[in-house]
């Protein structure tokens, strides 16, 4: 029973409790990075490192932290792990690092990191902080490798930057949707696949 | 005129939440009456004013590599930049507390208003994203810093009111169930985001 209990942690938020799409939380950040698919994979892994360890982190101190300051605590250990993210990304993809630009550093306010540190990291222990954490960051990249899909393949015909629609297509006359690379389409996107999910899972819908 | 040039250009082409998607937790879960929009709005531009100066100096004296040059010699080669994330959320985060009290303090009126949203914006995207866009973009002066700070604020007020707007008339239309609430902000926000693409490429 307590298994599965934890394999849900795991689960839910690839779905019916997706950070993105039904919590509407971390929409800051998931936005920007999704033109192509490898900066949206590389934001993808560093929010979940950062929301696993820091629920880890949290949930051990939580019977420790004056309630007073709670605040403040998490955004220093929050931002001490982003700044481990954003010094290993400089030494090892520094042309990444670039691209990512203040995204990377604004993954400290990301509304999922500390949505799930106030919601569930003070009050829970901490394997099971640690799967929710690995949830929510899986649910937010989920979201984010989607879009980013979808954006780099019709508004430049690439994955992972090599092309894959064909050139024989192009002399038929198709082109680029170079709207897609815009920023509107990101959130009309996002709108979009809250619109299927929502119309498969009825529980979802909003009265 | 610089300084002009980065006020408007911040409002507009810049948009934080057109162009850059700061601030869009707040902005979905806020906008949904014009009044508690405009009240977070103006606590927003109001932390901006006072954060972007604040955060541009320490990063002008304190972050910046050479920056510590002032204390002699010997710290000519300090770069100190990899704090950068750390100082910029505690500045952010202690001002707000300031900025809370002393407006419970001297303007109880505006407290009354902006009172609930303060504590907030301490994890407001847009907050943070100023204070590192000044910082990435290399502004050289304070005065434009400032400048920067005030017109990225405005620039979110004017989108989360307008954006208020467009969501109270919305509630009386007809939508497919599946996209009421949530999924048709974000569509009406992407809409108006290519509203917004049109001041794009104004020099002034």
């Amino acid at each position: 029973m307590a298994k599965n209990k934890n394999l849900e942690l795991l689960t839910n938020s690839l779905n019916i409790n997706n950070p993105v799409t039904v919590q509407v939380l971390g929409i800051c950040s998931a936005l920007a990075v999704t033109v192509q698919l490898e900066p949206a994979i590389v934001m993808a892994i560093s929010v979940t490192f950062v929301t696993a360890l820091s629920n880890l982190i949290i949930s051990l101190l939580r019977n420790t932290i004056p309630s007073r300051i709670r605040i403040i605590v998490q955004l220093m250990v929050v931002s001490f792990l982003v700044i481990v993210v954003d010094q290993v990304l400089k030494a090892f993809m520094y042309q990444l690092d670039k691209q990512l630009s203040v995204y990377v550093g604004l993954i400290i306010t990301n509304c999922i990191v500390m949505g799930r540190l106030e919601a569930f990291a003070l009050g829970n222990k901490p394997l099971p902080a640690l799967l929710d954490g690995i949830g929510s960051g899986a649910g937010y990249g989920v979201i984010l490798i989607i879009v980013a899909f979808v954006r780099e393949l019709f508004g430049s015909g690439k994955l992972f930057g090599c092309q894959v629609i064909p050139d024989g297509m192009y002399n038929i006359g198709y082109e680029n949707c170079g709207f897609m690379l815009n920023p509107p389409m990101a959130l009309i996107l996002i709108g979009v696949i809250i619109w299927i999910q929502r119309a498969r899972n009825k529980e979802l819908q909003e009265k | 005129m610089e300084s002009l040039n980065i006020f408007i250009k911040s409002i507009f082409i810049d948009n934080m939440i057109f162009a850059y998607f700061l601030g869009m937790c707040s902005f979905l879960a806020v906008s949904k009456t014009v009044k508690t929009s405009a009240g977070l709005g103006l606590a927003v531009i109001f932390v901006l004013l006072v954060t972007v100066p604040v955060n541009f100096l320490l990063n002008q004296y304190i972050l910046k590599p050479g920056a510590l040059s002032w204390l002699g010699e010997g710290f000519k080669d300090v770069d100190l930049s990899f704090l950068t994330f750390i100082m910029f959320i505690a500045v952010i985060a202690a001002i707000v507390q300031l900025v809370e009290m002393i407006v419970e303090r001297f303007a109880p009126a505006l407290y009354g208003q902006l009172g609930i949203f303060l504590p907030l914006i301490a994890v407001n995207c847009a907050i943070m994203g100023a204070s590192l866009f000044m910082q990435s973009r290399e502004i050289p002066t304070l005065g434009q810093a400032t400048c920067f700070g005030i017109g990225s604020g405005i620039g979110w007020f004017i989108a989360i009111v307008l954006m208020a707007a467009i969501r109270e008339k919305i509630t009386y239309s007809h939508i497919p169930a599946p996209l009421k609430g949530v999924g048709i902000a974000f569509i009406t926000c992407g809409i108006m985001a290519v509203a917004f693409m049109s001041f794009m490429g104004i020099k002034l």
